[in-house]
């Protein structure tokens, strides 16, 4: 019994640490805009297809590491210039246009995707895994990488929002957007830098997904996508830490309802008991209320 | 997601009147297929058997009706996979391109809304490759529905002969299942197996379920690693197998698979690796043991695409086959007489055995195959009679 619950709280890292990872983009996004970036789970998706490409064209094979900063450089680029050319000249429209402004985004990027890859494509194998077995539990060297990684890049994150230049600037501007200019920070650059950082996390999310589960298609960002959204929205959407803590909450229950419970209530009682944390924390685990400007 | 297909069907739909005024008479069939969404590659299928035979029949000067030499005019909608679309695209084929039949959808949960609209309609549907009893008979009175048929057998046929199979042929005893709850098809395939299975002596160990979409199957494969089972019965569709088989293995399960007639697209082998080799499916044909008729539709699909014809393609081209026999026999471009005449039709020869109609019922009688995935490909290994 001891075996089967960490067993499957293994399953339930690795499935949280994803979610975490894209909840991440969400929440950064919405910090510093109070805007939610739709368009975030189709550049997830968008990473495991650059990675795919990336591993099948060029001749010699890149040690992973190289492939996941590319990745994560090329989707970060791309989040960023998302947000130069479709969000910024909304920036003062009612919040509605750069809602459906970023779902537009995401339609484009999935259905551009779709034209290039009709079919479901299988993801070429950049890692060779090897499966222990030791007290009776079976965990894989990919396992272990992406459950790695990925706390790696949070930790990472975390150090940047709470040490730096920038993450000091980014926090200012989440907490009083207004008065931040008046500091001689200009809120443009960290929005665009905030796009980069949390777009490229999204595209990291991306190859590690494909790794783990190796059929993507170009419709998946929408499904892990929403997944993450609520992570986000639990956790307390805009705080950082919150997202992580709302990703692993979300994996965990989600694997432990199928775990101990029919699997066909999965859905229904992993987001009744979300929307019962809901009920008694409004802003989310670790959200706070905004402030109300006068 | 949703908004490109449907813009493009609408466009589809200015490009087909269009072109349509006027015009010689033609006899115009409907391909309601699932060219994009979650199974594209059902959909490609279907479109390419379709033209195929089109193209064959209009070479050989078109279909005889009544005395005279009609061209055969396929009409192509798209219904992206989804239930609403399906239906949405029955509906326009059927009363704004008037079409005499309609072929498809293939996929079930597609089949069963497009079949309400063909049966409220009046006009001759065959499915090919929707294996759900649902589809052809009446959601309210569970009678057989009118002008609603299949090219293929139904999946209480394939339930009983799987399981008989897993108990007689594997020697296995105990099984689990593991299936996509929301997904019509797999649901009644992994309901109807439990039941046969059961029946005849099997013991269900684990019966589990997830949802479309959904790419993590580790939290319920650990837990049918917990019961031991001796096979694991998969009925999903060729891009979930793939990850389902390779998260087990990952797992350390070394039971063997056994999937339904969701599997036989080609594509399970490109995604599926070697994590599916060793696998049994039921299927609907096998190109190792093809009739003369069916040798010919393999070279001439193969010469023309560059891949054999899967089972889709060939039951879309043997749906069209019974289509255009019923034509001929009814004698008038009408959908009425098509209806009466396909429900008469006693034995017809095709790609995937010979099928043969018992009214009221639209469901053929036929046999079937099991199939293994041994070294990339499908070999076959035993036949089923109904």
């Amino acid at each position: 019994m001891l075996e089967y619950l960490a067993q499957q709280s293994i399953n339930a890292l690795q499935l949280g640490s994803i979610y975490a990872l894209i909840a991440l983009g969400y929440s950064m996004v919405y910090g510093v805009l109070t805007m939610i970036n739709f368009a975030h789970g189709d550049l997830f998706m968008l990473g495991a297809f650059a990675c795919m490409v990336l591993a099948l064209l060029l001749p010699v094979p890149l040690p992973f590491v190289v492939v996941l900063l590319l990745v994560m450089a090329l989707i970060g680029l791309l989040g960023a210039l998302i947000e130069r050319l479709a969000y910024r000249p909304l920036r003062h429209a009612p919040r509605v246009s750069a809602i459906i402004t970023a779902l537009g985004c995401g339609l484009v990027i999935s259905n551009l995707t779709l034209v290039q890859f009709p079919y479901a494509q299988r993801m070429p194998t950049l890692f060779t895994s090897t499966t222990y077995e030791f007290l009776g539990l079976t965990i894989s060297s990919l396992q272990l990488l992406i459950i790695g990684v990925s706390i790696a890049l949070m930790l990472g994150l975390d150090f940047l929002i709470r040490r730096t230049r920038y993450g000091i600037a980014m926090r200012a501007i989440s907490f009083d957007s207004r008065t931040v200019p008046l500091m001689g920070i200009s809120p443009d650059l960290v929005i665009s830098l905030t796009f980069l950082v949390g777009a490229g996390l999204g595209g990291a999310a991306g190859v590690l997904y494909g790794l783990a589960y190796p059929v993507i298609a170009p419709s998946m960002g929408v499904l892990v996508g929403w997944k993450a959204f609520i992570a986000a929205v639990i956790g307390g959407i805009g705080s950082v830490r919150g997202a992580v803590l709302g990703g692993f909450i979300l994996g965990t229950v989600e694997v432990m309802t199928v775990a101990f419970l029919p699997s066909t209530f999965r859905d229904l009682i992993s987001y009744s008991l979300l929307l019962v944390i809901l009920i008694f924390k409004p802003y989310g685990l670790l959200g706070r209320a905004p402030n109300q400007k006068v | 997601m949703k908004i490109l297909p449907l813009a493009v069907a609408a466009l589809g739909i200015v490009a087909w009147t269009g072109c349509d005024g006027g015009g010689s008479p033609s006899v115009k069939i409907g391909l309601n297929t699932e060219l994009t969404g979650e199974m594209p590659a059902v959909g490609a299928s279907s479109k390419n058997a379709a033209e195929l035979f089109t193209s064959q029949i209009n070479a050989a000067g078109g279909i005889d009706v009544g005395g005279q030499k009609l061209p055969l005019k396929l009409v192509i909608g798209d219904n992206g996979a989804k239930a609403d679309q399906a239906a949405a695209i029955a509906q326009r084929l059927i009363s704004q391109d008037g079409v005499l039949a309609m072929i498809g959808p293939d996929a079930s949960a597609c089949a069963i809304p497009a079949s309400e609209i063909a049966e409220n309609l009046k006009c001759p549907m065959i499915s090919p490759w929707s294996t759900n009893p649902k589809t052809t008979l009446d959601s309210t009175t569970g009678k057989p529905k009118a002008y609603v048929f299949r090219a293929c057998f139904t999946d209480t046929f394939q339930a009983g002969v799987l399981a008989k199979f897993v108990l007689n042929n594997l020697e296995a005893k105990t099984a689990a299942v593991l299936y996509d709850v929301a997904s019509e098809a797999p649901n009644g395939q992994a309901t109807l197996f439990k039941e046969t299975f059961e029946a005849n002596g099997g013991t269900i160990v684990s019966f589990e379920t997830y949802t479309t979409g959904d790419r993590d199957f580790s939290a319920q494969l650990t837990k049918i690693k917990a019961t031991n089972p001796d096979v694991i019965f998969l009925p999903a569709y060729y891009n979930d197998v793939p990850l389902i088989a390779q998260q087990a293995r990952r797992l350390g399960i070394t039971a063997p698979f056994v999937g339904s007639d969701a599997w036989s697209s080609p594509e399970i082998i490109k995604l599926g690796g070697a994590d599916i080799d060793g696998s049994y499916f039921c299927n609907h044909y096998s190109t190792q043991i093809a009739t003369p008729v069916a040798q010919k539709f393999v070279a001439d699909y193969q010469t023309k695409y560059g891949q054999p014809p899967d089972d889709v393609a060939a039951l879309t081209y043997d749906a069209l086959g019974l289509l255009v026999e019923a034509i001929k026999a009814g004698g008038k471009l009408d959908r009425t007489a098509i209806r009466d005449a396909l429900s008469k039709i006693e034995k017809y020869d095709g790609i995937t055995g010979t099928m043969q109609f018992q009214p009221p019922s639209g469901d053929p009688i036929k046999s079937a195959v099991v199939l293994q995935i041994k070294d990339g490909k499908f070999v076959w290994v035993a036949n089923a009679q109904p």
